[in-house]
């Protein structure tokens, strides 16, 4: 296949990939999205064979290796439980961090066959974006490790932080760049595996610090970094399905971690150097004076619910880790057996990733038109009868509005207590992520419910 | 003067870059779980780099030290791609509208 022909048809799959993120824009087009995408995915390893045009034993090989890691991804693909997405997704962004690292490994032992030069004499820029593609490949492999073990409850949530770690990790980019540096002046070998090494170290380094409910703007982070990644290694290739790719994925997870970072009203560097909870613990010992609560029982919240003619649920974190949301659904729909009006309140930081809660939701079959976003429902707080706050906190605390010198002051929350009665399902008391207490606990309108929330739910449901 | 291929390139890189952040700015806040699992299974179109590298070793010797690297990014990439889309196409069925009887 001439090289022109294939770059034609690389560029085919780069707009395919295109049209697959525009196609998310409403979720009545995304299912044909997924398929352009699936579509420019056929297209480039197709275009990739026919150039090479290696169809000897290697070839069946390929095909082999494919159908293996295809029937592995597959198997987990239709196994994993919808709760589990954040993990599965960081899960993934290591698979690409670490295959772009292979990728660049393999085009530097043996650049011909990428027509990139000779061994020990690369052409200059493609081994400077060979090697920031092996760097950022490699911080997105173990960044997305730390990240995944951190999900999956394999490491502890809690942010490690240790003297001098600003200055270790400012010490270790700098010499990353050094590293890059003499690597094209002397084209060493040795050089190049100390740098995939230390940039390893450094994806560790960086995530260790992040707690766990920061974990939505790291996984919007090492998204946009295996975003780059690709497209470092699209530059040495000289492949413009990988860059446009590349570039696609890059910016997408970069604004995600905007949006993650403005719904929590945070800098991204806030969020990077990590230790929110660490640091705020002091203020929150302090304020720990015995307040009373309303607490009551499940036939309680029923009475409130059946009397209300309309209900706005706001889920949370909670609500993924108790497995509730398909209790919480068939509530929903005795509730609206009794023509109480249900909505579904999301706030952007709700969950571990962006749109969480959504997908718990879909999952529970939940009409999407029902679920709205902290904008679109906020105003209807004050017009509500029975706020259902299920495994939220934080980004319910009235204090974020009116209290300065709170940590959390000046992120939007949902007006949860503007309803007239709210219900809250909790465990305990216990402050959450943000490490301060939420002043809704303590209004008179908030009847706490301290159980585990799926079970609460069922309970709720049986009473009404 | 000719202009290197290099600019050509990065023009598209750039470009890309801008559509990217349009098209991302318009994908409704409810699938932002899938759009992260479909940039993920996209971005392993890496694999076109896998390939390349899998198969450059002559006829008489598959395996080299460097189509070893190779053909682990295939397999690494590959879980990605069947992965990252099978779980988007799962996650998207979910989502329904409201039955028109209610």
């Amino acid at each position: 296949m001439s090289a022109n022909l294939s770059a034609i048809l690389y560029l085919v799959s780069g707009v395919l990939f295109i049209l697959a993120l525009r196609g998310l824009s409403s979720p009545e087009t995304s299912r044909q999205g997924n398929l352009f995408g699936i579509i420019g995915m056929i297209i480039a390893v197709t275009v990739t064979f026919l150039s090479v045009g290696n169809f000897t034993s290697g070839f069946i090989y390929v095909l082999i290796f494919l159908a293996i890691g295809g029937s592995i991804g597959a198997f987990i693909a239709y196994r994993i439980p919808m709760t589990a997405m954040p993990e599965l997704v960081a899960g993934f962004h290591s698979l690409v961090g670490l295959a772009a690292v292979f990728v660049a490994i393999s085009a530097f032992i043996n650049p011909e066959a990428f027509n990139l030069g000779t061994p020990g004499n690369i052409k200059l820029a493609s081994l400077i974006e060979m090697a920031i593609g092996a760097a950022i490949g490699a911080i997105t492999f173990s960044g997305s490790v730390i990240a995944f073990l951190k999900l999956q409850g394999i490491m502890s949530g809690a942010p490690i932080t240790f003297k001098g770690q600003h200055a270790l990790n400012a010490l270790i980019l700098i010499s990353i760049v050094v590293l890059t540096f003499y690597l094209c002046s002397s084209q060493s070998p040795s050089l190049f595996w100390i740098l995939i090494a230390v940039s390893f170290l450094i994806g560790f380094l960086i995530i260790i610090p992040i707690g766990g409910a920061d974990m939505p703007v790291v996984i919007s982070m090492l998204n946009s970094y295996s975003g780059w990644a690709a497209a470092g290694i699209g530059f040495t290739l000289e492949n413009s399905a990988l860059i446009i790719t590349g570039a696609l994925v890059g910016s997408s997870g970069a604004i995600l971690s905007y949006i993650m970072c403005k719904g929590m009203n945070r800098s991204f560097f806030n969020v990077i150097l990590g230790g929110f909870g660490a640091t705020d613990q002091s203020s929150s010992s302090q304020s720990k004076e015995q307040r009373p609560v309303k607490s009551g029982n499940a036939d309680d919240a029923a009475f409130l619910m059946k009397n209300a003619s309309s209900v706005i649920i706001v889920p949370g974190y909670g609500m993924a880790v108790a497995q509730a949301q398909h209790a919480l659904r068939e509530m929903v729909d005795t509730l609206k057996k009794n023509d109480i009006k249900v909505s579904y309140a999301i706030h952007p930081v709700a969950g571990r990733m962006p749109g969480h809660m959504n997908v718990l939701l879909a999952e529970a079959n939940v009409p999407y038109d029902e679920v709205f976003e902290l904008e679109e429902i906020n105003n209807d707080f004050a017009n509500a009868d029975v706020a259902f706050v299920i495994g939220a906190n934080d980004v319910t605390n009235p204090v974020a509005k009116t209290d300065p010198q709170s940590p959390i002051y000046g992120m939007p929350v949902l007006d949860v207590e503007k309803c007239k009665s709210v219900l809250f399902v909790k465990r305990s008391l216990s402050p959450g992520y943000a490490g301060i207490d939420n002043e809704l606990f303590y209004r008179e309108n908030t009847l706490m419910l301290f159980a585990d929330a799926k079970k609460m739910t069922e309970d709720i449901t049986k009473n009404l | 003067m000719e202009i290197d291929p290099f600019i050509f390139r990065l023009s598209i890189f750039i470009l890309s870059i801008f559509v990217g952040y349009y098209v991302v700015w318009s994908v409704t806040p409810s699938l932002h779980t899938p759009l992260m699992s479909v940039t993920n299974a996209i971005s392993s179109v890496i694999i076109v780099g896998a390939i390349i590298a899998a198969l450059s070793s002559n006829d008489e010797v598959v395996f080299s030290s460097s189509s070893v690297y190779g053909f682990l990014a295939i397999v690494l990439a590959a879980v990605n791609i069947f992965g990252g889309f099978l779980v988007t196409q799962r996650m998207l069925a979910m989502y329904k509208k409201k039955k028109k009887d209610k």
